[in-house]
C-alpha cells in the first residue's frame, strides 16, 4: 500500500482509543476524590461542587473550566465511542465464520469484555448524567438542588447503589485490561518487565477506582453516611 | 525396514580388521554392465581456462551483456522459491528481467532451506585462524572426496564472502560478538572457524532474507508469483528450453507458461528414500521431467546420510528429523552387548554390558568419527539384532546417545546450556527426558549431492535450462561438508547465474511460440494424459504405501552400504513395484481441485524411475567415495577406498526412454590446483 | 487409543462445508498429530471416500505451513506447531475438534487448508530492506549490538504460520507484522526505510481484512515461536513515530 496514510489505520484509530482512555482516566480519578468528599460531610462535599463551577473566575466565567472540562470529555467520548464501533465492525467482518469450537487461551476476561463492558459504561453514564447532572431526578421524591442530599436519597435507595456498584464492576474491569492496553497502543511495553509493570498499573487502578467510588454508596446504605 | 535378505558375503565394517580387504579391482569388471550403454565422453564447453584464481573473473568478462533497455522482454522461468530459486529471482527481477516463479508451497518463505539448521561457510577469515578462498576451495574438494568440478568450487568459495554481505544488509539476523561484530563457529570437522550462523535456524534467516528480496520485487512488479503451482513438464522447443507446463494445485487448471530461458531450483529428491529429513514434499518431477526431455543426470547415487537423527517410532513415520551432530562431542554412543538386554531400561544395562562400538572400534576418534562411519556402525550393529528402541517392522533401529557421563562430568545445567533446545526437541517428538533417559538417535537420509548435470555456467545439457541449488549436481562432489549447501544455494542464485544467464539470453528473445506449438502441444498432453490414468486405475493400494515400499528397498540397499548384488536386487524389486504402481494405485477425487494424493502420485511415478538409475549409477560406481559406500571397496579398517585411475569422472547420465538402457556420459576430473589425496581418519 | 475426530470438511473454496465425524482406532501415543490424519487418511482412501486435505511440508516446526484449530486451541493444547504435536497429549476416547483457521482474510481452500497468501503481501508493502544483490558493504563495516542483533533473531524466528491470526478473537494480524517491523527496526540496516514500512505494512493489514489489535495476547499464547507481546507495542510506537514525521 503506497503512498498509504498513518492516520487512516486501525493504528491510529487505536490511539485514539488510548487517549481518549486516558483523557477519561483522568476525570475519573478526579471525580472519585470529590466524590470521597462525602466522608466530610455536607459542607465539604457542596462546596467541592460548588468550587467546580467557580473555577477559574474571574479569569472564566460562571462553570467556564467546567464546560470545558465537559467539552473535552464529550469529544473524548466521540473519539472513544467512534473507535471503538469502527474497530468492533472491522473485527466482526475479519471472521465471518466462527470456530464450532473455540478457547481464549491466554485472555484475560477482562479483555474479552471491553465492547459489551464499554456499553454497560456508556448505559450508565447516561443514566447517570440523567440522575445527577442533565435531569437531577430524585428518585425518592426529595430536593433536587443541593448535590449532598440527592446523593444520599439516590444511594439510599438498595437498587439504585446496586446499579452504580454493578457498573463500578464493568468501569473496573474495563480499566483493568484498558489500562495496560492503552499502554501497550502508546507502545510504552516493549519489554516483558514493562508489560508487567502496566498489567499490574492497570490492576491496582482499577481496583481503586472501583472501590474508590464503591465506598460512598455503600456507605449510604449502610447509614454510615446520612442526612 | 526389512533387513532379512542382508547379502551373507558382505564384509562386516565393524570388524573390518578381520575381513579380507576388498579393495583390489578387476580393471575389466564392471558391475552395470547389461544396465546401461556407454556413451561418449562429455566435456564441459564452459570451462574457463588459465590460473584458477582468474577463471571465474575471466567467464564473467567474457559472458555478453544485455542492455538494460531489453531486459524487460526477456522472460525467465523459475522453478523454485528456496535458498537458490528466490535469490535468483530477486537479483534477477532487480536487473529489469521479466521473471516468472513458482513452488508448491502456499508461500514462497516455506522451502525446504528453511529446515537448515547449523549454519553457512564463508572464506571471511574474520578469526584470523589461516581461512582463506583457496582453504575453502581445498576443504570442499576434499570433503567432496574428489569428485567434484575443481572451477565451480574454486568459484563457490570466491564469491560465498559476497554472499555474507549481501545477507547482513538485507538485516539477517547472523549471531554477533559483544563487539557487533559476527560471530563463527568450526563445524563439520574443519580446522578454520567460517561458519557464520543465526542460532540454530541459519537457513530460516537466510531464506527469510532471500524471500524479503523476492518480494520486494513482486511488489515492484518485476518478478510474478506462481504458489501451490507444481511443474510437471519442461517445454522443449526446436532444441532449447522454452517454458514448462504446471499445474494449478487449487483448481487443477493445467496451464502453460513459456519464456526465454527456464531454471530449476528444485531442491533435492532425497525423499525417494520416503524417510528422509527433506520435507513431505521435496520431489525430483521437476528435474525429472527435466532429465526425461534431455537433461543429464550426474552423479545420482551420491547420497548424504546424517548419523544424529530420532529413529523411528513405529510404522506410522512420516518423516525424520535432524539432531544437531553437535551432540557427539558430549554423548557417548552405545548398545548392548547382548540382544537379551535390547528391550531393558537403559539405565538398568550394567556398564560392562555395554557396547561403546564407535570407541571400541575407533579408539583415537571415537564418538567423532566422521558421519559416514557413524552411519554404518549404527546399522550393522542394528542389523546383528542390537538395536534399541521400539521394534519397528521386527526390528529395533536405534543406538543410545548418552549424556549421563557429560551430566557427571559437567552438570547439567552446563549440558542444558549447550544442548538445552535439542533436548527439548527430543523430549517433544519422543516423550522422553534426555536428561536422565539416553537419548536414541539413527542415521537418515539428509541430502543429495547427486542432480542435474550442469556445466560451468549452470547450464545443463539442453541449451536454455539451467539448474541451480541443491538440484545440480555441480559443486560437492561424493559428499557435501556441513555448512555448504546454503552457501552453494546462495551462490548460485546472488551470484553465479545471474551472469552466467546473460550470455544465453544475449541471443535473446528467441522466436515466440504459440501454445499451439507442436512441442507444447506434447507436453500438455503427456500431463493431462498423466493425471487421467492416475484417477483412473481406481486400484488398491494407496500412493503412500507405494513410496513407503520404495523407499525401503532404496535405504536396504541404496543406503548406507550398496553391494553389487543387493543393487541389481533392488533394481528389479523397484521395476516390479513400479509395474504394480501402474496397474494398482488408488487415487481418489478429482483433478479439478486441490488433490493431495494425485499430487504424490505424480512424485512418487517419478521416484520410482530416479530411485532406478541411482541403483544403476550405484552399480557402476564400484568404489567407495564419500557418501557412496560399496561393500566391495573398502580398506581393511572399514573405511570407504577410492580408485581414482578408474572412477575420477562424473557420471552424467542420458535418458533414452522407459525400460531402455540409460546412457552413460563420463566428464573426467582433473585437478590443477590441487593434488588428490586418499581420505584418512587414522 | 481410540479417538472420536469431529473434522470441517469443504470440497472447495464456494461450496459449503461442515462437520464431519470420524472413528480412529489404535493410535499410537508415539504418532504426531498429522501422522495420525495420515493414517485416518488411509482408512478413507480405503473405504473410498475422499481423503482429508491438511497442509504440512517440513513436519520439524519450521516452515510454518502447517496449522489446524485443535479443540478450540491454534496449533493444539501444546506450545509448538501442529506438526509437532504428539498424540500424547491427548487421552483415550476424548473426542477431538479440528477445525481450518478461521479468518476472512485466509480463505478456505479445501477442508482444513487456507490461503495465507495476505501475509506475503503483507511483506510486499514493506517488510524488507531495499538492497539490490552486489550493491551490499562489507559485512564488518557496521557493528550491531549484540542485544540487538539476538533480539532481532528471536522475533525473526516468526515462522508465518498464521496461528496469531486463527487465535485472535478480533482476527487481528499484529504479531506477525510487529514480529516483520521489530526484526528489521532493531538493525542498522532497517532504519532508512522504518517510517514507510509500518506505515505501508499497516495499511495492507487493514486492507486485507484482519482486524485491529485490543491486546488481548491470545496470538501469543498460541504462537509457537513464542514471539512475545513487545513487538506489538514496538508496532504501535513505530507508526505513531510515523505519524509524528508526518507519515
Ligand atoms: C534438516 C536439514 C538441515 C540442513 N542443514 C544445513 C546446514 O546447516 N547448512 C547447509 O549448508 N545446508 C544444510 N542443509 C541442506 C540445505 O538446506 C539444502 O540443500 C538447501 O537449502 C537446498 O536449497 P534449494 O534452494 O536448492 O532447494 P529448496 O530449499 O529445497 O527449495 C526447493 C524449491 O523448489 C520448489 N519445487 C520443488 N519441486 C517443484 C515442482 N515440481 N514445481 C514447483 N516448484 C517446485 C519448492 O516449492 C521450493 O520452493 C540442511 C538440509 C536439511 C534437510
Ligand atoms: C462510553 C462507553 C465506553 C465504551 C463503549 C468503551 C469501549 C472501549 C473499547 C471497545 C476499547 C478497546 C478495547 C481495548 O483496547 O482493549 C476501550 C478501550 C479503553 N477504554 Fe473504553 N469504553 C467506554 C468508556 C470508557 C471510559 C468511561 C473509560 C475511562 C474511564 C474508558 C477507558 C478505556 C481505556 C483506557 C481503553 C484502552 C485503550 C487502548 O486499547 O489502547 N473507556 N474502550
Ligand atoms: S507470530 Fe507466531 S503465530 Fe503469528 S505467524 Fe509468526 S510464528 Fe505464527
Ligand atoms: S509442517 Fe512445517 S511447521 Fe509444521
Amino acid at each position: 500500500m503506497k503512498g498509504a496514510r498513518a492516520s487512516r489505520t486501525t493504528i491510529a484509530l487505536k490511539l485514539g482509543m488510548a487517549v481518549s482512555g486516558f483523557i477519561f482516566l483522568g476525570f475519573v480519578l478526579a471525580h472519585m476524590y470529590g466524590n470521597l468528599k462525602a466522608f466530610a460531610g455536607h459542607d465539604a462535599f457542596n462546596e467541592y461542587a460548588h468550587h467546580l463551577r467557580v473555577l477559574g473566575e474571574p479569569m472564566l466565567p460562571h462553570e467556564g473550566a467546567l464546560w470545558i472540562l465537559r467539552l473535552g470529555l464529550i469529544l473524548s467520548l466521540v473519539v472513544h465511542v467512534y473507535c471503538a464501533i469502527v474497530l468492533w465492525r472491522r473485527a466482526a467482518r475479519a471472521r465471518t465464520t466462527k470456530y464450532v469450537m473455540k478457547k481464549d487461551t491466554g485472555a484475560t476476561r477482562a479483555s474479552l469484555m471491553m465492547r459489551w463492558g464499554g456499553v454497560t459504561i456508556l448505559v450508565f453514564l447516561i443514566w447517570h448524567l440523567l440522575n445527577f447532572t442533565i435531569g437531577k431526578v430524585n428518585p425518592s421524591g426529595g430536593a433536587t438542588n443541593d448535590p449532598y442530599l440527592l446523593m444520599v436519597d439516590t444511594f439510599d435507595l438498595w437498587w439504585m447503589t446496586l446499579i452504580y456498584i454493578v457498573a463500578m464492576l464493568a468501569l473496573g474491569a474495563h480499566l483493568h485490561h484498558g489500562i495496560w492496553s492503552a499502554a501497550q497502543t502508546l507502545g510504552w511495553t516493549g519489554t516483558a518487565a514493562k508489560r508487567q509493570r502496566a498489567k499490574v498499573f492497570g490492576f491496582v487502578i482499577a481496583l481503586i477506582v472501583s472501590i474508590g467510588f464503591s465506598l460512598v454508596p455503600l456507605a449510604v446504605l449502610a447509614g454510615i453516611i446520612t442526612k | 525396514m526389512s533387513h532379512d535378505s542382508h547379502d551373507m558375503d558382505m564384509p562386516d565394517t565393524v570388524t573390518a580388521t578381520e575381513a579380507s580387504p576388498s579393495g583390489s579391482l578387476d580393471g575389466d569388471y564392471d558391475d552395470a554392465a547389461g544396465y546401461y550403454t556407454p556413451g561418449t565422453p562429455l566435456v564441459d564447453g564452459k570451462a574457463p581456462q588459465g590460473p584458477i584464481a582468474d577463471r571465474w573473473q575471466n567467464r564473467k568478462f567474457e559472458a555478453r551483456l544485455v542492455n538494460p533497455a531489453n531486459r524487460r522482454k526477456l522472460s525467465i522461468i523459475i522453478v523454485g522459491t528456496g535458498l537458490a530459486g528466490a535469490s535468483a529471482a530477486a537479483t534477477l527481477g532487480e536487473a529489469g528481467y521479466n521473471v516468472k516463479t513458482f513452488c508448491y508451497q502456499d508461500s514462497p518463505r516455506r522451502a525446504h532451506s528453511i529446515a537448515a539448521q547449523g549454519g553457512i561457510n564463508a572464506a571471511k577469515n574474520y578469526k584470523e585462524d589461516g581461512d582463506s578462498v583457496h582453504r575453502l576451495f581445498y576443504d570442499t574438494v576434499k570433503g567432496g572426496d574428489y569428485r567434484s568440478r575443481e572451477s565451480n568450487v574454486y568459484r563457490l568459495a570466491e564469491v560465498s564472502t559476497n554472499i555474507i554481505d549481501q545477507c547482513v544488509a538485507q538485516g539477517v539476523p547472523f549471531a554477533r560478538e559483544y563487539g557487533g561484530l559476527l560471530d563463527n563457529r568450526s563445524f563439520g570437522g574443519v580446522q578454520v572457524s567460517r561458519t557464520f550462523y543465526a542460532r540454530g535456524q541459519t537457513g530460516q534467516q537466510l531464506l527469510i532474507g532471500a524471500y524479503q528480496a523476492l518480494e520486494r520485487q513482486i511488489a515492484a512488479g518485476t518478478v510474478s508469483m506462481f504458489t501451490r503451482h507444481e511443474m510437471l513438464e519442461l517445454i522443449v522447443a526446436d532444441g532449447k528450453a522454452r517454458g514448462i507446463i504446471a499445474r494449478d494445485m487449487v483448481t487443477g487448471e493445467v496451464q502453460t507458461h513459456l519464456a526465454d530461458v527456464v531454471v530449476l531450483a528444485s531442491g533435492g529428491y532425497g525423499n525417494v528414500f520416503y524417510l528422509s529429513t527433506n520435507a513431505m514434499g521435496s520431489n525430483v518431477t521437476a528435474a525429472w521431467r527435466a532429465h526425461r526431455k534431455g537433461a543429464y543426470m550426474a552423479n545420482p547415487c551420491y547420497t548424504q546420510i546424517h548419523p544424529t537423527c530420532i529413529p523411528v517410532s513405529g510404522s506410522h513415520q512420516s518423516k525424520l528429523t535432524l539432531m544437531s551432530e553437535s551432540l557427539r562431542n558430549d554423548g557417548r554412543i552405545w548398545v548392548p552387548k547382548n540382544q537379551a538386554d535390547c528391550d531393558k531400561d537403559p539405565r538398568d544395562i550394567a556398564e560392562e554390558d555395554r557396547d561403546y562400538y564407535l570407541e571400541r572400534i575407533y579408539p583415537s576418534f571415537g564418538n567423532l568419527v566422521p558421519r559416514d562411519i557413524a552411519s554404518r556402525a549404527a546399522k550393522n550393529v542394528c542389523d546383528e539384532g542390537r538395536g534399541v528402541g521400539p521394534e519397528v517392522e521386527g526390528v529395533r533401529r536405534g543406538v543410545y546417545l548418552d549424556f549421563a557421563d557429560a551430566i557427571d562430568r559437567l552438570g547439567r545445567d552446563a549440558v542444558a546450556n549447550k544442548y538445552g533446545n535439542l533436548f527439548d526437541m527430543y523430549a517433544r517428538i519422543t516423550g522422553e527426558d534426555p536428561y536422565s533417559v539416553p537419548m536414541r538417535i539413527y542415521p537418515a537420509v539428509h541430502y543429495v549431492m547427486g542432480g542435474l548435470w550442469v556445466d560451468y555456467d549452470l547450464q545443463s545439457t539442453i541449451p536454455g535450462l539451467f539448474a541451480t541449488g541443491e538440484a545440480n549436481f555441480s559443486d560437492h562432489g561424493a559428499n557435501r561438508l556441513g555448512a555448504s549447501a546454503l552457501m552453494q544455494g546462495l551462490a548460485d542464485g546472488y551470484f553465479v547465474l545471474p551472469h552466467t544467464i546473460r550470455d544465453y539470453l544475449a541471443d535473446g528473445p528467441f522466436e515466440a511460440i504459440g501454445e499451439d506449438h507442436p512441442a507444447v502441444v506434447e507436453a500438455r498432453t503427456s500431463v493431462t494424459e498423466r493425471i487421467e490414468h492416475f484417477l483412473t486405475v481406481n486400484g488398491t493400494r494407496s500412493v503412500d504405501s507405494y513410496h513407503r515400499e520404495l523407499g525401503n528397498i532404496m535405504w536396504e540397499y541404496c543406503g548406507m552400504e550398496r553391494t553389487e548384488t543387493g543393487l541389481k536386487k533392488a533394481i528389479d524389486l523397484i521395476r516390479g513395484l513400479r509395474d504394480d504402481f501402474y496397474r494398482n494405485v488408488k487415487v481418489l477425487g478429482t483433478s479439478e481441485s486441490l488433490n493431495q494424493s494425485l499430487e504424490k502420485a505424480g512424485r512418487v511415478a517419478d521416484f520410482f524411475e530416479l530411485g532406478e538409475l541411482m541403483c544403476i549409477d550405484a552399480l557402476n560406481r564400484r568404489e567407495s567415495c564419500g557418501g557412496h559406500f560399496r561393500g566391495e571397496s573398502q580398506t581393511e579398517d572399514g573405511e570407504a577406498l577410492r580408485h581414482d585411475d578408474e572412477f575420477a569422472y562424473v557420471s552424467a547420465w542420458e535418458w533414452a526412454g522407459l525400460d531402455e538402457r540409460p546412457v552413460l556420459h563420463k566428464e573426467d576430473l582433473v585437478y590443477t590446483a590441487i593434488e588428490m589425496k586418499q581420505r584418512s581418519y587414522k | 487409543m481410540n479417538l472420536t475426530l469431529k473434522i470441517w470438511r469443504q470440497p472447495d473454496a464456494v461450496s459449503a462445508g461442515a462437520m464431519h465425524t470420524y472413528q480412529l482406532a489404535d493410535v499410537s501415543p508415539d504418532m504426531s498429530f498429522l501422522e495420525m490424519l495420515d493414517v485416518l487418511n488411509e482408512q478413507l482412501n480405503d473405504q473410498g471416500e475422499d481423503p482429508i486435505a491438511f497442509d504440512s511440508d517440513c513436519r520439524e516446526g519450521i516452515c510454518g505451513m502447517c496449522g489446524l484449530m485443535i479443540n478450540g486451541d491454534a496449533h493444539g493444547p501444546e506450545v509448538t506447531t501442529t506438526c509437532q504435536l504428539h498424540m500424547r497429549s491427548f487421552s483415550d476416547g476424548e473426542t477431538i475438534t479440528i477445525e481450518p483457521w478461521r479468518s476472512d482474510a485466509f480463505p478456505v481452500v479445501k477442508d482444513l487448508v487456507v490461503d495465507r497468501g495476505a501475509f506475503d503481501r503483507i511483506i510486499q508493502a514493506g517488510g524488507y530492506v531495499s538492497v539490490n544483490t552486489g550493491s551490499a558493504p562489507e559485512a564488518h563495516s557496521v557493528p550491531v549490538p549484540k542485544d540487538d542483533a539476538d533480539r532481532a533473531f528471536n522475533v525473526a524466528t516468526c515462522i508465518g504460520c498464521g496461528a496469531c491470526v486463527a487465535a485472535c478473537p478480533n482476527g487481528s494480524a499484529s504479531l506477525f507484522m510487529g514480529a516483520k517491523v521489530t526484526h528489521l527496526g532493531l538493525l542498522p540496516q532497517g532504519q532508512p526505510e522504518r517510517d514507510e514500512r509500518v506505515v505501508n505494512m499497516v495499511a495492507q493489514h487493514d486492507h486485507e481484512g484482519f482486524g485491529g489489535c485490543t491486546n488481548i495476547g491470545a496470538c501469543t499464547a498460541a504462537c509457537p515461536k513464542e514471539i512475545p507481546l513487545d513487538v506489538i507495542s514496538q508496532l504501535n510506537k513505530d507508526l505513531r513515530t510515523a505519524i509524528k514525521h508526518g507519515h
